[in-house]
C-alpha cells in the first residue's frame, strides 16, 4: 500500500504543463500548414496519440515477455496498465483522424489499408482488455492477456508500414524533409507531452492494479 | 519445463503471424488493392464495366470541367501510362484541385467514362506554413458550412 511515489505526481505536473504549452504554440503560435489550413493543427494530437499508442503497445509486448519469462506478477499488471492506456490513445488517433479525414479527403472513413489496420490493432487490444475479465485465476489471465499482447504488438509494425507497403487515401508518414522546421519541433514537443502524459496514466494505473491485487489477496484470506 | 514451452508456443504463434502477414504483404499487392491505377483500369477492358470498384490517380492538370449549377464535375484522372475521364455530381472535396491525388468510387461505364459515386482527395505527407503573401487555407469553415451552398 502507502503513498504513491512523488516522482509520479511530477511526471503528472510535468505533462500537463507541457501540454499546455504544446496546445498553445500548436494552436495559436505556429502557422497552419498553406494547403489545408486551421485543420493541419489536428496533426498536433492526431500523431503524437498514434505514436504514443504504439510506445504503450511495444511496452505491452515488454511486460508480457517478462511475464511468461519471470513469472512476475509485476510485470503483467505494468502489461495491463500500458495496454488499457494504449487503447485510450489509439481511440483518440482513430477520432482524430476521422475529424482530419472529412475535411481533408472528403469522408470520415474508408477502408485503406491503414484505416483498416488502425481499426484492427484497436479492436486487438479492447479484446486484450476483455480477456482480463474473463478470468479470476491471476496467473491463467495473465498468461493469456500476455499471449494476445505479443501478438497484439506484431500488428504495430504493420500499421506503421501499412501506408509504404500497400495502396492507401492515407498519406505516407511525414518526415523532416517534408515538413517544415517549426511544424516539425511543435509536433515533437506535443509528442513529448503525450508521452509524459501516457507514463503518468499507465504508472497511477498499474498502482491501482497493484493495490486491486493486493485486496484481492486479502480478501481471499478473510473469506 | 511448462514456461518454456509456452514461451515456444508463443514464439511460434508470432511466426505463424509474421508468415501471414508475409503473404498479405505479397498477397495484397497482387490482388486485393484498395485502388486501381488508370492503366491497370484501362488494361481490364471492357471486363471491368460496372464492377464497383475504386479508382486512383492524379487529377490532370487543364482536364476539371466543374457545373457549379447542376454540380457537375467531369475531369480526366491519370497515372504516368494513361488516363480515365471520371463524371461525379456533388459537391467537391474542399482540397480538390488539378494536379493533386484522387481516390474515387464507382463503375466504369459502357462509354468508358467513369462514374463516380464517392470522390476522395489524397494529399501529401507535406505540412508547410504559408510564405509571403500567401494566406493559410481556411478549410476548417467547411465543417461549419453546409456542405452544398445555394
Amino acid at each position: 500500500m502507502g503513498r504513491s511515489s512523488p516522482l509520479v505526481g511530477w511526471l503528472g505536473g510535468a505533462a500537463l504543463t507541457l501540454m499546455l504549452i504544446g496546445s498553445a504554440i500548436g494552436l495559436f503560435v505556429v502557422a497552419a500548414d498553406a494547403e489545408q489550413g486551421e485543420v493541419q493543427r489536428l496533426m498536433y494530437v492526431h500523431v503524437p496519440a498514434a505514436w504514443t499508442a504504439f510506445v504503450a503497445f511495444f511496452m505491452v509486448f515488454i511486460g508480457s515477455v517478462l511475464y511468461l519469462v519471470q513469472r512476475d506478477p509485476r510485470a503483467d499488471r505494468f502489461a495491463a496498465a500500458c495496454a488499457e492506456v494504449g487503447v485510450v490513445f489509439i481511440a483518440l488517433t482513430l477520432v482524430t483522424g476521422m475529424l482530419w479525414g472529412k475535411p481533408t479527403w472528403g469522408v470520415w472513413w474508408t477502408w485503406d489499408p491503414r484505416l483498416t489496420t488502425t481499426a484492427l490493432l484497436f479492436a486487438v487490444f479492447v479484446g486484450y482488455l476483455a480477456i482480463r475479465g474473463f478470468s479470476d485465476d491471476p496467473d491463467r489471465r495473465a498468461r493469456w492477456s500476455a499471449v494476445v499482447g505479443i501478438l497484439g504488438f506484431i500488428q504495430v509494425p504493420i500499421v506503421y508500414l501499412s501506408v509504404v507497403w500497400w495502396r492507401t487515401l492515407h498519406q505516407p508518414p511525414s518526415s523532416p524533409r517534408s515538413v517544415s522546421s517549426e511544424i516539425l519541433w511543435t509536433w515533437m514537443l506535443n509528442f513529448l507531452a503525450f508521452l509524459l502524459l501516457f507514463s503518468y496514466l499507465a504508472a497511477r494505473r498499474a498502482r491501482l492494479a497493484r493495490l486491486e491485487a493486493e485486496l484481492e489477496e486479502r480478501e481471499a484470506y478473510d473469506v | 519445463m511448462k514456461r518454456s514451452k509456452l514461451l515456444w508456443g508463443v514464439l511460434g504463434g508470432a511466426a505463424v503471424v509474421a508468415a501471414i502477414g508475409t503473404l498479405l504483404v505479397g498477397g495484397l499487392s497482387e490482388n486485393v488493392v484498395y485502388f486501381l491505377t488508370p492503366s491497370e483500369l484501362v488494361a481490364r477492358g471492357t471486363e471491368a464495366v460496372d464492377q464497383p470498384l475504386r479508382l486512383g490517380g492524379q487529377v490532370k492538370p487543364g482536364s476539371v470541367v466543374w457545373d457549379a449549377e447542376e454540380l457537375d464535375l467531369i475531369f480526366a484522372v491519370q497515372d504516368s501510362v494513361g488516363e480515365i475521364g471520371v463524371r461525379y455530381t456533388g459537391a467537391q472535396p474542399a482540397m480538390f484541385r488539378e494536379g493533386i491525388g484522387v481516390v474515387i468510387e464507382g463503375s466504369m461505364q459502357g462509354n468508358g467514362v467513369f462514374e463516380a459515386t464517392n470522390l476522395m482527395v489524397k494529399h501529401s505527407n507535406e505540412y508547410k506554413a504559408p510564405h509571403g503573401d500567401s494566406i493559410p487555407g481556411t478549410m476548417y469553415e467547411s465543417i461549419i458550412r453546409p456542405e452544398v451552398e445555394e
